[in-house]
């Protein structure tokens, strides 16, 4: 694998993440803005795909906060993996910046200084999964804080209902994270596995389960509507990961997601790379 | 009801501005978020005037003096100065997710508007730079004035009245859900 092609990938799907949306999410707004009776709320799902369609033509980021960048690599078993992997990833995100550009968003959390180019300690943040075959995937998955700050965390009791807590929950902060949102679930594992579930569960957007599609529900029943201001909706799609927990907890995430869902796929194999 | 602003705006701007009506904006505006927010608190004498200003909460993607995206940052963060802002002359607030813990401290005085949250690239087309204020804050956290033209529409979320839509949406869906 060549450092310049992971780079190069690294370069194009943070491109296409920051500037576009996927026609599945473009899919969803659409279909809310028609459903939509409430005047307002249908203007701010209609501004929403303005706002897309003059990003997309014009290449500039479509949100002003381009966000962190996260990025979910899936590492085939079968490759040798490069030692100048995190190098050339980050290098590409410094590229990135300059040529998009992306805004610098990374600081120290206690000094609040900028890093002025989103790299840095534990930044382009990597979460990794093995999988089988050849070729190493990479999508870019750039997270804003309006969504990342309403997202949390509860240790409950086994005696709660999990979906009852999430539906209340997402319903007090989703017009803070510039709603309509999509619900990533982390259910069950441990203290720490479950926000990584949750963000695991927004890769894997969307959900079309029956518990999935009946907490969709529930949410869009008490939510706030587009971006708090009432409206019907509050919530584009659910989806929930769960892994054994220990039989005194239930460790419940949310990571929650705003409309922009922004994201994009790079596949780089030793002889090149391609944009999926 | 329909409003197209121009600044500075008045008091008498302010008080026609009923929850649920739209506004468009020209004129200059100014970014602030939780840095600036901080200063305006400070009681330090500032580079601008906030007397009839409009305050838009945005961290603005800009290169070479060219505004790429620029919509709303979450008011929340800097709802507890809303006080600060007022008391410092400013009319309007500009932001998403609203200030309603705090919208006391708007009544008869000044209004909050909601700009649709993400529409960065949208705002951009309505917005230029005249002048970086407290350049050594970064781009995100520095005090932008910036020229509006016709920004907008934004919804009146919570008025001078004490009307507030976030509160309303929230109350609503129970009412629904409760008949």
């Amino acid at each position: 694998m060549r450092r310049e092609d992971l780079i190069e990938a690294t370069v194009a799907i943070l491109t296409k993440a920051e500037t576009t949306l996927s026609p599945w999410v473009m899919a969803m707004i659409k279909e809310a803005a028609e459903k939509e009776s409430n005047p307002i709320a249908r203007s701010q799902l209609e501004a929403i795909l303005e706002n897309v369609d003059i990003a997309s033509s014009e290449g500039v980021p479509l949100c002003q906060d381009t966000g962190l960048p996260v990025f979910h690599l899936e590492i085939g078993r079968d490759i040798r993996v490069p030692p100048f992997l995190e190098e050339a990833m980050a290098e590409g995100v410094r590229r990135a910046t300059k040529t998009i550009p992306l805004r610098p968003n990374a600081v120290d959390p206690l000094t609040r200084k900028n890093t002025s180019d989103n790299t840095g300690r534990g930044m382009p943040d990597l979460i990794i999964d093995l999988v089988p075959g050849d070729a190493l995937r990479i999508t870019a998955f750039p997270k804003g804080a309006g969504s990342e700050n309403a997202s949390f965390l509860s240790m409950l009791n086994p005696a709660d209902d999990p979906l009852d807590y999430v539906a209340q929950e997402v319903a007090k902060r989703a017009g803070r994270a510039c709603a309509p949102v999509f619900v990533g679930v982390g259910i069950g594992g441990t203290f720490d596995l479950a926000p990584r579930l949750a963000k695991r569960a927004l890769f894997n957007m969307p959900g079309y389960s029956d518990l999935e599609l009946d907490l969709l529900s529930r949410i869009n029943e008490i939510g706030p509507g587009p971006m708090g201001l009432g409206g019907m909706a509050t919530a584009l799609a659910v989806k929930i990961e769960t892994n054994l927990c220990h039989t005194a907890s239930l460790p419940v995430a949310v990571n929650l997601q705003c409309w922009a869902n922004r994201s994009a796929t790079a596949t780089v194999r030793d002889e090149g790379w391609n944009i999926d | 009801m329909e409003h197209r602003l121009k600044t500075p705006i008045t008091k008498e701007d302010v008080l026609a501005l009923r929850a649920g009506d739209l506004v468009w904006i020209s004129g200059t505006v100014y970014t602030a978020r939780d840095k600036v927010h901080a200063l305006f608190r400070s009681g330090k004498e500032l580079p601008v005037d906030l007397a009839g200003a409009v305050i838009y909460h945005c961290g603005p993607l800009i290169r070479n003096d060219v505004v790429l995206s620029a919509g709303p940052t979450t008011s929340g963060r800097v709802a507890r100065y809303t006080k600060d802002v007022v008391s410092r002359g400013a009319r309007l607030i500009v932001g998403k997710g609203g200030i309603s813990e705090e919208s006391e401290a708007l009544r008869g005085k000044a209004a909050y508007l909601a700009y649709p949250g993400g529409c960065g690239a949208l705002a951009a087309r309505h917005l230029r730079v005249k002048k970086l204020h407290l350049p050594d804050l970064g781009m995100a956290e520095g005090l932008w004035e910036l020229e509006a033209f016709d920004l907008g529409p934004m919804i009146v979320a919570t008025d001078s009245f004490g009307d507030d839509l976030y509160r309303e949406a929230k109350r609503s869906k129970k009412e629904i859900k409760k008949t």
